[in-house]
């Protein structure tokens, strides 16, 4: 982000742009062979930054802050909340 | 043509927002209010002045209302006093941060508890941190003259900030003063219509004072500091130009007797006015000066180190204190502006006048006589001064 005269934002819509993943210290990583397809992470996801894409459930890494609610919600343990060097 | 009157200085100030043609006023207007206000809805209700006027439920909501015109782009002013300044504390971080020139006047008055409406500067010198230009007066003349160049300085593109006329609580705002009232084409030639740099327009919709990570808020507060720090050449400027069209300029600070003096006081406010009496009667035999600080914020500090580093005391007489570091703001900021000085003055802190407590002619002649003697004596850092 630009620093702006007093934080103005003149385009609408530009919420996009500010990337929250930078926020994450833990990262959740999908175990797709684990997986059963219940959607569960893709309801809870907070952001919501989960999405299915040919049948697989993936993160949008750019928004996602690593609060770990989908690992919690995953009844079969299929997603691991990674310690992220950056 | 200028007019000579005899006013409050809440009613100088009144006729200073009136000359500045401000379109939105907002205000609360109980205690601990002062007649600037009502002056100011008397100058709406009659027609002189075209202007919204927005009665507000707190200081709070009159900042907010103020945050929320000025944020259109138009001109706008309230006034407040101790216990409503720091009820506005929340909303003047807002309005410096999203860089809107509000003008406010703040009559300086003591904070509760106990009780007390009289006279100190403990309201202003707790919201020194906050981003607003900061800008104390001696006189009704200089209160009417400063808020009108607080537009100017505040509107400056390179400045944008909010500012706060400091004028001392009864002191000034009930006691009557003859002065001068700047001619309107005067003051229209000083100030330009207000052309806000961004501004909230529903046809071309964006937002203002949004979101900023910790990876980017620091590099607003740095913004805002160099906005500060031009506002110290855009105060000298508005203020240059003020003189040329009325005649009258103060400066970013005013030295009185400072050259070649072993004792300077540094103080700010209407006590100054004191002091100066004191300093003529006792020449020939003290041989001391004044260095009156009319910018708070921004701080001059490189002039002040200036005026002060070749004198044996400097001795900052104030009031207000910072409770449990014992000593007051400007006494600490002086200490820390001579600090890396290779040879620096003793520098010594008083406290006077809180609550309204009189500040005599006795009282500052006790000051410079304690200021000479630690020109050789080793002397308490700080006194507070009236403890009985
Ligand atoms: S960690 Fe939180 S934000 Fe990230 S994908 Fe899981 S639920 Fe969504
Ligand atoms: S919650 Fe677990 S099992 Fe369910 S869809 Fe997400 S990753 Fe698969």
């Amino acid at each position: 982000m630009t620093v702006s005269l007093g934080g103005s934002v003149k385009d609408p819509g530009s919420t996009v742009k500010t990337k929250t993943g930078s926020w994450r210290t833990f990262k959740p990583e999908i175990d797709n062979d684990k997986c059963i397809d219940c959607g569960n992470c893709w309801i809870f996801c907070v952001e919501p930054c989960i999405s299915k894409e040919d049948g697989k459930y993936v993160v949008d890494y750019d928004y996602c802050k690593g609060c770990g609610v989908c690992a919690h919600e995953c009844p079969v343990g299929a997603i691991e909340m990674v310690l992220e060097e950056k | 043509m200028p007019r000579g009157d005899v006013l409050h200085g809440s009613r100088a100030v009144a006729e200073a927002v009136k000359l500045c043609d401000v379109d939105v006023i907002a205000a609360y207007p109980i205690t601990p209010q002062t007649h600037i206000v009502e002056d100011l809805a008397e100058f709406v209700a009659n027609g002189e002045l075209d202007a919204e006027y927005v009665l507000v439920e707190s200081e709070h909501s009159a900042m907010s209302a103020c945050i929320g015109a000025s944020a259109t782009g138009v001109r706008t002013f309230t006034a407040t006093s101790s216990q409503g300044l720091a009820l506005m504390h929340e909303m003047l971080f807002i309005a410096s941060g999203m860089r809107l020139p509000i003008v406010m006047a703040n009559a300086n008055r003591a904070l509760s508890a106990p009780i007390n409406i009289w006279n100190d500067q403990q309201d202003s010198m707790s919201e020194r941190d906050c981003g607003w230009i900061q800008l104390y007066c001696e006189t009704n003349q200089e209160t009417l003259d400063t808020t009108i160049q607080a537009y100017r300085i505040s509107e400056n593109k390179k400045v944008l900030l909010p500012s706060m006329v400091c004028l001392d609580g009864f002191v000034l705002t009930h006691t009557i003063e003859p002065l001068e009232i700047p001619d309107k084409d005067a003051v229209n030639r000083f100030l330009p219509e207000f052309e806000p740099a961004v501004y909230l327009d529903p046809d071309d919709p964006m937002t203002l004072g949004a979101f900023a990570t910790p990876a980017d808020y620091i590099k607003f507060r740095f913004e805002q500091e160099k906005a500060m720090r031009n506002a110290i050449e855009a105060i000298e400027k508005a203020d240059r130009e003020y003189k040329k069209e009325t005649g009258r300029g103060y400066g970013l600070m005013e030295e009185y007797n400072t050259k070649d003096a072993d004792i300077i006081i540094v103080s700010m406010g209407s006590v100054v006015g004191t002091i100066k009496e004191v300093i003529d009667q006792l020449k020939g035999e003290y041989n001391v000066g004044l260095l009156k600080i009319k910018a708070f914020r921004p701080l001059p500090k490189e002039r002040i180190k200036e005026v002060l580093k070749n004198a044996r005391v400097v001795s900052v007489v104030e009031k207000d204190v910072s409770i449990g570091l014992g000593e007051g703001g400007l006494f600490s900021e002086i200490k820390g502006i001579l600090y890396n000085l290779d040879e620096r003055p003793k520098v010594l802190g008083f406290i006077i006048g809180l609550g309204g407590r009189d500040i005599t002619q006795p009282d500052i002649r006790d000051i410079i006589k304690l200021s000479k003697k630690a020109e050789k004596d080793v002397v308490d850092e700080v006194h507070w001064i009236g403890l009985r």
